[in-house]
């Protein structure tokens, strides 16, 4: 507590008034990429903060006057494609059935929002359709509900062990964003695991692919032997199965394969709900491929069904992740919403899911000081991604609760002005020179650059000065910390003092 | 000057020489690296086809009860008779039907066969009794005074491929046989129009062949609603389900395709193979709004509204991805809780008592009202279970519609045995057989020749082995049909009309014949001229220049002769 007290206080106003008579000629060169504060974490600070996440439950427990309200739900483990074999560790789910027998298909779906640290908001969408069914037994599976009948025709066709394929537009920044869920190259991305009854895999792979090109709409069927590869050591299956034999893989890529709306229409229609209701409604293209990032991609494989895994369920796993670049320099605060994000509020879940979830990531900011959410939720959940515990708050919208009275939701994420605030006025060419201003929020022995990137433009002849060889000259930065302390801000001259220490 | 002679004699030489090796070496190489690949196709065969002269044959056994015949008259029997019957369709298709007529007495077991209480039971003993072949029939004569017919009733075509013929009572016993022939012979054949082919099914199933006048326009529905012959087809069965929040509906599609559905395709096996699937689609909306009637206090949709809902539901069904066969669709709308009940119209505005249309080479929509189900009170989501017998029938009915089972409309005093559990009488599969082995081999016979009218009209396309292969496959499977139909063996005849489609659709719309089907003359000699132009034109000069040099040589020595 007392670190985050500390850094809180180290507030500093950097004030680059850059002089940069140089003309710029880039003038229309966003600050948003290169003129963007970067701020380097300690490395001891981050730990601090795990810490301090980890013990929080009691402490949060203590403060909340409602204790029954802040329910603590072990959350399916994110990672789990991560070729871990271990069964589904999934959290009982609360729907009873009652009257009917309990159908053999399951949906669920949710939605992961997380502030990325560059202010861009990361969404990620998943749909997981779980089916006990068995497509590899002689038996016709023929009999479709919740399950795309499409898919499933593929799937007993061509024998498939495992499909996984991704449409990515754009190029995922680890550098600045993290980690994803699950990685995924720009392009189209094509990767199958067949069953070892085939025989002529090459040629059934052919067929698929066609097939598969049609459904989705895109240019699948230019795979072709030139760029069809059989890993043998990497693309192990991510599903039960123990045939690791890599005669039956085939990878291929096609990394010029331009994702638009032709190839999302197909993939929600995959969906149960199609984008009528639920989490799909948000899915709207005109917004989703307004951003920098977009990927969506589809994922088939065989899942264990209870803990001895006897039984075999096959999972579609539908997600579609999207980061989306909200940062608008001059206005001084950040903030978005369901709204601003998607053009859509929610409204109801998807009736015919048995769970469906909006998570936001708060890992970052536990206490909510960098940014606020709203509606506020009770719900606290934790689940490890990818090695890393992580915070989420949790919006249950099968629960008429989550809606409030207004009957639809429209997350808010509002950035306290204490994040930064940047402004940024450029120049016009002999007319008024660059003006950036950041106010940054340094935390405790961290080390901060920043780095402008400038182009040089060409002078009149008239313009050049007597002595060239100088170069041109730029202002000094200034940098003004807002020090909440009265020394700074002494107005009273009446007292005794001496004159060096009141401005 | 004797120099400048010899360098001429070398340049004429040398042109020379250079515009022979072009003749004889360069056209000769030219011409056979550019030539396409065109396999051997059996050419006269196909024209053979093109002139189709299709034989159908029945056979047909009469079987005369006691009673109905003079013991003078038996030992007359058993006899057989043959009876042609020719028909020209157009130019190019003539038709045949052969009916072979075998007379006998009824054996003790049929006799005692006959001596049942009632005809379906004597219709299953007799079938018991006999297991006549594919295509043919056998027709019991029975007395007038026989009691297992109605009054009114003269002929009684039972489930499998036998019918009772009751015999008239002006024909009495005692008459020459010649005569009692003479007299039974427009009765069966009457029974062979319901019972095998007639006419106007064999016609219909040419109309690939052959443009047929447009008839009246009940038989062009007719024809148009049922789906083009086709080796295999895919059924859809797909619940929509429009109102997920308020309906939770449930199906037992499995097990009512099991039990209605399954038998009569299995009975089909013969004709085509059939999957089946089914799906569930949520929030599938029908394409029209339909209009609230206050006084029945119900959404009705009348019959122009119809064809605009299938258009958008087809968006969500989704095309088969595992098959190329056509699909039949079925959907079952359950509208939602808003808009319920809903009635379809017809065009008398009255309530269809089905509620349910069918589409012609599509598949039916059958609208199921839930609201009677459940109370105002209700909470929704309400929990339904779909009555599947009441569905099922309606599709079993539109399914015989769209496969082109049909009962013929039967002439008075006919009396037709109601359907069996398979949903399918023996000789109603014996019917669409005919018809679908003469569709076969009108469609296959079609596509061949239009393929070799299409080979021999452009040298461009490149032939492959693969496809002279198939077409010669499809040309000999035509040939055995043809025989087969010849000679009566219906189910060969389809057998082999299946195959000779498959191959000739395969050779049809094989991919390797397109390779080279644009390439017109002009883009050729863009691409040649660059290449020859600045080749030829020096030697053609050299050319003309050495026959002109050589004409005033002549014209010189002529001179100098005169």
């Amino acid at each position: 507590m007392a670190a985050h007290r500390c850094s809180r206080s180290a507030l500093l106003l950097v004030l680059c008034s850059l002089c940069l008579f140089s003309i710029a000629e880039s003038q229309e060169t966003t600050p948003a990429g290169d003129h963007r504060a970067t701020g380097v974490d300690n490395p001891q600070s981050v730990t601090g903060s795990t810490e301090q996440m980890a013990e929080q439950p009691t402490v949060v427990e203590e403060e909340e006057e409602e204790e029954e309200d802040r329910r603590w739900e072990a959350t399916r483990d994110e990672v789990e494609t991560e070729n871990t074999s271990a069964p589904d560790t999934s959290a009982p789910t609360f729907e009873v059935h009652s009257s009917v027998p309990k159908p053999k298909d399951d949906f669920q779906e949710e939605l992961v929002i997380r502030p990325l640290h560059s202010g861009d908001i990361y969404a990620s969408f998943q749909f997981r359709t779980l089916w006990e069914t068995d497509f590899t037994t002689g038996n016709k599976v023929s009999h479709y509900r919740l399950f795309p009948k499409s898919l499933g025709q593929v799937i007993s066709k061509f024998s498939v062990r495992e499909l996984h394929i991704s449409f990515t537009q754009g190029y995922w920044r680890t550098m600045q964003w993290g980690q994803p869920f699950l990685p995924s190259p720009p392009g189209a991305e094509l990767w199958v695991w067949f069953q070892d009854s085939v025989t002529d895999v090459d040629e059934t792979w052919k067929e698929l692919t066609n097939v598969l090109s049609g459904i989705f709409c895109a240019s699948l069927n230019f795979i072709d032997s030139t760029n069809t590869v059989q890993p043998s050591a990497s693309f192990k299956p991510l599903g039960i199965g123990n045939v690791t034999d890599h005669r039956f893989l085939r990878y291929a890529t096609l990394p010029r394969e331009i994702v638009c709306t032709e190839n999302l229409t197909p993939w929600k229609k995959l969906l149960p709900c199609g984008s009528k209701a639920g989490l799909a409604v948000l899915l709207k293209s005109e917004k989703l491929f307004h951003s920098s990032f977009h990927s969506q991609a589809v994922h088939i494989r065989p899942v264990c069904k209870d803990w001895q895994c006897k039984t075999k369920s096959w999972e579609l796993r539908q997600t579609l992740n999207v980061v989306f670049d909200l940062h608008t320099p001059g206005q001084g605060k950040q903030e978005w919403s369901l709204f601003k994000m998607f053009s859509r509020t929610l409204t109801e879940a998807c009736p015919l899911a048995s769970s469906s979830k909006i998570y936001v990531d708060i890992t970052d900011d536990p206490q909510g000081e960098q940014f606020e959410v709203s509606p506020a939720t009770h719900l606290l959940s934790q689940a490890m991604v990818l090695g890393d515990r992580r915070t989420f708050s949790l919006y249950d919208l099968t629960q008429q609760i989550t809606f409030g009275t207004v009957r639809s939701l429209n997350l808010h994420i509002r950035w306290k002005s204490s994040e930064g605030y940047i402004h940024y006025q450029p120049s016009k060419d002999r007319v008024r020179p660059h003006l950036l201003e950041m106010l940054v929020q340094l935390p405790p022995n961290s080390v901060t650059e920043v780095t402008v990137q400038f182009e040089r433009a060409l002078l009149k002849w008239t313009e050049y000065t007597p002595d060239p060889n100088h170069g041109f000259y730029v202002g000094s930065s200034v940098i003004s910390s807002l020090v909440p302390s009265i020394v700074a801000m002494d107005t009273n001259s009446t007292r005794e003092q001496p004159l060096f220490s009141s401005l | 000057m004797a120099t400048t002679e010899v360098e001429r004699r070398r340049g004429q030489l040398a042109a020379l020489s250079i515009a022979v090796v072009v003749i004889v070496v360069g056209v000769p190489l030219w011409w056979k690296t550019t030539e396409t690949y065109r396999a051997w196709l059996p050419v006269s065969q196909i024209n053979e086809l093109s002139n189709l002269q299709l034989q159908l044959s029945a056979d047909v056994e009469v079987v005369f009860a006691r009673g109905t015949v003079t013991p003078e008259q038996q030992k007359k029997v058993p006899l057989t008779r043959t009876q042609d019957e020719e028909h020209s369709v157009d130019e190019d298709t003539a038709l045949r039907y052969r009916y072979e007529t075998r007379y006998r007495t009824a054996t003790i077991m049929e006799e005692d066969a006959l001596d049942q209480p009632t005809a379906a039971e004597a219709d299953l003993s007799l079938h018991t009794l006999s297991e006549c072949p594919c295509g043919s029939l056998v027709v019991y004569v029975i007395p007038e005074s026989s009691s297992l017919l109605p009054q009114d009733v003269d002929v009684y075509i039972g489930q499998r491929r036998t019918a009772l013929l009751r015999i008239g009572g002006q024909i009495r016993v005692g008459k020459t046989l010649d005569l009692l022939l003479a007299h039974l012979e427009p009765r069966i054949k009457q029974v062979l129009q319901v019972m095998s082919f007639s006419h106007t099914d064999i016609t219909a199933a040419l109309s690939d062949r052959v443009r047929l006048s447009p008839g009246n326009k009940e038989s062009i529905a007719d024809s148009m609603r049922t789906f083009k012959s086709s080796p295999g087809y895919e059924i859809t069965f797909s619940l929509l389900n429009p109102d997920p929040k308020s309906h939770r509906l449930h199906w037992d599609i499995e097990g009512a395709v099991q039990t209605y559905i399954q038998p009569l395709l299995t009975k089909l096996a013969s004709v085509a193979n059939f999957s089946i699937d089914s799906q569930t689609l949520y929030y599938a909306m029908l394409g029209v709004n339909p209009r609230f009637d206050s006084s029945l206090g119900a959404y009705t949709l009348s019959p122009d509204s119809l064809a605009h809902m299938i258009n958008p539901v087809e968006a969500r069904l989704g095309s088969n991805a595992a098959s190329s066969n056509p699909v039949l669709n079925f959907l079952l709308y359950v509208p939602d809780a808003q808009h319920s009940p809903l009635h379809i119209h017809d065009s008398k505005k009255q309530e269809v008592p089905t509620n349910a249309f069918h589409s012609p080479r599509w598949g039916g929509i059958m609208v199921y009202n839930v609201d009677g189900f459940y109370g105002p009170e209700a909470v929704f989501p309400v929990d339904l279970n779909i009555n599947m017998a009441k569905v099922m029938g309606v599709f079993l009915a539109q399914l015989r519609l769209l496969l082109g089972v049909q009962s013929p409309n039967a002439p008075s005093g006919f009396l037709v045995a109601p359907c069996s559990r398979t949903g399918l009488a023996d000789w109603e599969l014996d019917r669409l057989m005919w018809s679908r082995s003469v569709e076969n081999v009108a469609t296959a016979t079609t596509t061949i020749t239009s393929l070799a009218q299409l080979l021999d009209q452009i040298g461009n396309i490149v032939i492959n082995d693969n496809i002279a292969e198939q077409v010669s496959s499809a040309v000999t499977s035509l040939q055995l049909a043809v025989a087969e139909l010849e000679a009566g063996n219906l189910r060969f005849a389809l057998q082999y009309s299946k195959e000779a489609i498959l191959a000739s659709e395969r050779a049809f719309f094989d991919p390797s014949l397109l390779h080279l089907l644009y390439f017109p003359d002009d883009q050729k000699f863009a691409i040649y001229i660059p290449l020859f132009l600045p080749m030829c034109v020096p030697i053609l000069l050299s050319l003309l220049k050495i026959v002109s040099d050589a004409r005033q040589k002549r014209r010189e020595k002529q001179a100098k002769k005169d």
